[in-house]
Parts: C-alpha cells; sequence; structure tokens
C-alpha cells in the first residue's frame, strides 16, 4: 500500500510540474518535450488506478501522434522566441486572476462532496473481477457490443478529421512538369504532322 | 496511507487550472495555446478514469477512449489550420487573427 502511495506521490507531482513547465516554458520545443513527459506520467496514474488498456492507449496515440505532430509543427513554423514573450506580463493578473478563482472553486466542489447513499449501485456496466477479466477484454466486450454505434462515430470523425487536414494543408505544385493524359490522347494527327510537298532536287 | 478518489480529482483539478492558465497566458503562440487544450482534455480523461475506477462503471473507460479519439482529431486539425494560416500571414500571434473583424 505504502508502495503505491509513493508511487502515486511521485507520479501526481511530475504530471503537475510538466504541465506547469508546458505553459511556462521559453521555448515552444521544450513545452512539447514537458507535454510528452506529463502524457507519460497520466499514463502511470492510469496504471495505478487499473487502466492499463487507456493508459497505453495515451501513450500510443497522445506520445506517438498528437505530441509528435506538435513537434512537426513548431519545428516547421519559424518562431521568433523574444518577440513571443512580450505580452506574457501583460497577461498575467487576469490569467492568473481567473486561474486563481477557477482552483478556489474546484477545491471548495472537492471539500464540500460526498457520493450520494445509492451510487455504488447503479452503475450502468459494473467492472467485472480483474481475476476473470482482465480491463482491456472487459472494455473491449462493452466497447464493441452495447458501445458499437459509438465506436464507429468515432472512426468517422477520425477520418473527417484526416480528410480535412489533408485538404487544408495540401498545395497543388505548379514547378513540376506532368504527363497530361487527356491533353495527349486527344492530340490529332493533323496537329502533329505537317506535309510538305518537296520538289525533286530543290530542298525545302 | 490509502490514496482515494480524493487525491486523482486534485490532480485533475490542478492540471485543469493550468490549461485554463496557459490559455491566459500566452497570447502570442497558437501552439502553447492548443497543448493548454490538450492538458485540460488529459485532466478530464483523469477525473473520467478515476470515477470509472472508484465507483466499478466501466462506462467512464470507455467515454475515456472517445475523449481521447475527439482529442487527437482536434488537434489535427486545429495544427492544419495552423499551418495555413502561418503560410498566410507569416504569424501565429492571437493578435494577428483578425481578418474576420468588421
Amino acid at each position: 500500500m505504502i508502495v503505491t502511495a509513493i508511487a502515486f506521490y511521485v507520479f501526481a507531482a511530475i504530471t503537475v510540474a510538466a504541465g506547469f513547465m508546458v505553459i511556462a516554458a521559453r521555448n515552444p520545443v521544450h513545452s512539447v518535450l514537458f507535454l510528452i513527459l506529463a502524457f507519460f506520467n497520466a499514463a502511470a496514474l492510469f496504471v495505478l488506478m487499473g487502466a492499463e488498456f487507456l493508459a497505453l492507449m495515451l501513450v500510443v496515440v497522445y506520445v506517438g501522434a498528437v505530441a509528435v505532430l506538435f513537434l512537426f509543427v513548431v519545428m516547421m513554423l519559424e518562431i521568433d522566441l523574444a518577440e513571443m514573450r512580450e505580452g506574457f506580463l501583460q497577461y498575467l493578473p487576469v490569467g492568473g486572476l481567473i486561474g486563481f478563482i477557477l482552483l478556489v472553486e474546484l477545491v471548495l466542489v472537492l471539500g464540500a462532496w460526498t457520493f450520494a447513499p445509492e451510487a455504488a449501485g447503479v452503475a450502468a456496466h459494473p467492472a467485472p473481477d480483474i481475476a476473470q477479466v482482465d480491463n482491456t477484454r472487459a472494455l473491449g466486450q462493452l466497447l464493441y457490443t452495447n458501445y458499437v454505434y459509438l465506436f464507429q462515430a468515432a472512426g468517422l470523425v477520425l477520418l473527417v478529421a484526416m480528410v480535412g487536414a489533408i485538404v487544408l494543408t495540401h498545395r497543388e505544385n505548379t514547378k513540376a512538369k506532368r504527363q497530361n493524359i487527356a491533353r495527349q490522347v486527344s492530340r490529332r494527327r493533323d496537329q502533329a504532322v505537317e506535309i510538305k510537298k518537296v520538289d525533286p532536287g530543290q530542298g525545302l | 496511507m490509502a490514496i482515494g478518489l480524493g487525491h486523482y480529482l486534485t490532480v485533475a483539478a490542478i492540471l485543469f487550472t493550468l490549461g485554463i492558465f496557459g490559455i491566459f497566458l500566452n497570447r502570442k503562440n497558437v501552439i502553447i495555446i492548443l497543448m493548454s487544450i490538450e492538458l485540460m482534455l488529459l485532466a478530464v480523461n483523469i477525473n473520467l478514469v478515476a470515477f470509472s475506477a472508484f465507483l466499478g462503471d466501466m462506462v467512464g473507460q470507455v467515454f475515456a477512449l472517445f475523449v481521447l479519439t475527439v482529442a487527437a482529431a482536434e488537434a489535427a486539425i486545429g495544427l492544419a489550420i495552423l499551418v495555413v494560416f502561418y503560410r498566410n500571414r507569416g504569424s501565429i500571434a492571437v493578435e494577428d487573427i483578425n481578418s474576420m473583424k468588421g
């Protein structure tokens, strides 16, 4: 039990510290790297809670795809680092105030909150015993039966996102020389060949 | 001491607040704002999984999976829009995004 507690505090502390560095780092590349660190530690927290499948999904999807996408974009756009920090102090008071108010509200909610007495009994899909059915199988049994339409809809969301990203960023390359098949096929003989009558011994 | 639901909710609350804070603080860089949104979605996911684990209900984890999907789609579209915007304007500062201002 004490090992779990120590692990929780270590992972939680690193997650929060990395989250803070994401918004405070001077260089956007460092921000992305701290974001990756935060995701890794959040995945560790998921493992502590017994959600192994989601933990690995977090690593694969967030670290493997989203964070690398961020890294690509940060490195592709050339950003003036000095100019970027200009408004930092200007927005610190209002941002700090709003963040502080939100944190106080969340703390008040956390302090005064209890489960309803009947809450434990009304689970829509109770988690099966971990000794018989592991987390991944339990999730799959739910996802591919009761939530299969939502699962398909999630796939559609990803498809639309992919098509949208390609449409937005695709640029027609005007410099490259390409075959125009339609023009080639519709070219007729009289456009291509000219027949000259040449008298003998005269040349053209 | 045992780690309860409240501990995880506290971590999620702090992460969410950091995300809000980041949106207000970094007015020059839209990329940091997108990363702050990712942080907030991560906080929401921690909340969902924590409640799922401590109430013994699998639906929370299913929902967290869908949040993950939407977050990935949002990041892809957001960054694509950002790249197109940078191509047209040569800047990613929030103040410069005002083409549709009357």
